[in-house]
């Protein structure tokens, strides 16, 4: 068995991240530590829904019909997006909808093999999101890492590290498989079993400790809204 | 002074009916742009359905004080702009709480909300933000002139900053509508319209693919509900001034509705024909092609 400690390869702080004294215009001198100052790390906490069953069915309703999916192509499979946007497909139809910015999407789409490079911005993206948010892995990549299962930096298994919703096979999955999938999220968010980002709460400590594992340059809070 | 108190409700029932109108309309338009690139676009009831997504959103972060205000002032500037401009003329139940000059106030409304929300998307701290600010205040000011302009014109024509008393003038038939009588006028307050419709040539503002998404990046759950809810309210409180001043005002809901829809179509036609330009393109052209018109109409008034 291996010890996982010492596999951890330590990496030096980069030179913008470190502590350091800046002089304000007004000449006031004051300290700045980046990782500290400009995030808010506060440790996610499981937001119930509402209390009101009827009233929650209905959110889910609006939420499952209204899916905002971030713009973020992690891999090829991001190539798949594009046929549902436009005429041939037009996702638009089903309350789906792309939105540019994390703060405004409750859809992540991981498109793709995940390089170790790429899941740092994916988790940060990932918790950006409002709660709650879902998370599609599309691609077989995504399942057991594909044609990528034995590669050097690519991670296998999406679910240990962000919680995922549904995942959609294939290598690539037609646009038709994606909306299949999408509506099998629909389903899922009705039936209110959708509850990623509390079951990201929940597991914190398993799933920081699974991400700390393979990113090595680890120079961001660990929760970064 | 007197104040009728009944209108108070009567104004908050125009501003139902036009938060539905302007839901659905903003819906339909985006729709219509769908099918010219033919594609079916979204449900026609989609906007009700994000609006309740974003609500009902269960976390939410602030940036301070400015960002909670930023999308407040930016929905009092469209309901304001709604309230104190009369919407169905010669109704009681419609006229909302129209006065004397009301005019200048209305043009105040038009500027208030865009400054309000660069409050806020400053402080959201997003650079994409201070970026999509810079640009919406340029650009809306330069078209803001010639819409000045065009109405001080009307104001001149009509010897009257009240809005009530301009559609009275133009009751009687076409030939008496502002559009026939001051055609200058009216020809640089459109060109201005496009450029505060948020739709290309002049979306830079938002442009989604190269600043995403612009000044509301930063702004989310109901947050962004507010400034979704006055998305639906201010295009049609912007339409409902330049229906009274240049196209005859209203005087029931289906022609209002129909007139509205006409309006926006027209800022939707030149969307969908014309690719974007970027901002110091677009303030160019508003003062080489719009301001003069502007001048010359109030030249010839």
């Amino acid at each position: 068995m291996r010890d996982e400690d010492t596999l951890v390869r330590r990496v030096p702080v980069k030179d913008e991240l470190k502590k350091r004294v800046v002089k304000g215009p007004d000449g006031l001198e004051f300290e700045v530590d980046p990782i500290q100052d400009y995030y808010c790390d506060a440790r996610p906490e499981v937001r119930p829904g509402s209390y009101v069953r009827i009233v929650e069915d209905l959110f889910n309703w609006a939420r499952s019909e209204s899916l905002w999916i971030l713009g973020f192509g992690t891999g090829c499979g991001a190539i798949e997006m594009r046929p549902l946007m436009t005429p041939r497909f037009d996702a638009y139809r089903y309350g789906i909808q792309w939105r540019p910015t994390p703060r405004q999407a409750n859809l992540f789409v991981i498109s793709g093999y995940l390089s170790v490079k790429t899941l740092k911005r994916a988790i940060r993206s990932y918790e950006q999101m409002q709660s709650p948010k879902y998370v599609v892995g599309l691609g077989s990549c995504t399942i057991n890492g594909g044609m990528y299962w034995d590669s050097y930096n690519t991670i296998k298994k999406l679910d240990e590290y962000l919680p995922v919703d549904v995942y959609i096979a294939g290598c690539m999955p037609r646009p038709e498989a994606l909306l299949a999938g999408f509506e099998e999220l629909k389903r899922i968010i009705r039936a209110g079993k959708a509850e990623g980002a509390n079951l990201y709460a929940q597991n914190f400590d398993w799933y920081k400790a699974n991400q700390k594992r393979v990113i090595h340059d680890w120079d961001m809070p660990d929760y970064n809204w | 002074m007197t104040f009728d108190w009944m209108k108070i409700p009567y104004a908050l029932l125009t501003l139902f009916i036009v938060l539905n109108y302007g839901l659905l309309l903003t819906a339909l338009i985006q729709k219509i742009g769908a099918r010219a690139g033919r594609r079916h676009g979204i449900p026609i009831w989609q906007n009700y359905v994000d609006l309740l997504k974003n609500y009902a959103l269960r976390t939410h972060i602030t940036h301070g004080v400015m960002y909670y205000l930023g999308p407040v002032f930016r929905l009092s500037g469209g309901v304001g702009l709604l309230l104190f401009v009369p919407s169905i003329y010669g109704s009681e139940m419609f006229s909302n709480l129209s006065f004397a000059g009301d005019l200048i106030l209305a043009l105040y409304f038009i500027f208030f909300g865009t400054l309000g929300m660069a409050l806020g998307a400053g402080e959201s701290g997003h650079p994409h933000a201070a970026i999509g600010v810079s640009r919406g205040l340029s650009q809306v000011t330069a078209a803001e002139l010639p819409l000045a302009l065009a109405v001080f014109s009307v104001a001149l024509q009509y010897q009257t900053l009240s809005v009530t008393d301009i559609v009275a003038a133009q009751q009687g038939g076409v030939a008496h509508w502002t559009v026939v009588t001051n055609p200058l006028a009216v020809a640089a307050a459109m060109l201005s319209f496009l450029g505060s419709m948020m739709r290309p040539p002049f979306d830079v503002v938002l442009a989604p693919q190269e600043i995403p998404i612009g000044p509301p990046t930063e702004y989310h759950s109901s947050y962004l509900a507010l400034m979704q809810t006055n998305r639906a309210i201010f295009p049609v409180a912007k339409m409902v001034i330049y229906m009274n001043l240049f196209f005859g005002g209203a005087t029931s809901w289906p022609v209002f509705f129909v007139k509205v829809f006409l309006l926006y179509l027209f800022s939707a036609f030149v969307g969908v024909v014309f690719p974007r330009f970027r901002v110091e393109q677009s303030i160019r052209w508003f003062l080489i092609w719009a301001v003069p018109i502007g001048i010359a109409a109030i030249l010839i008034v």
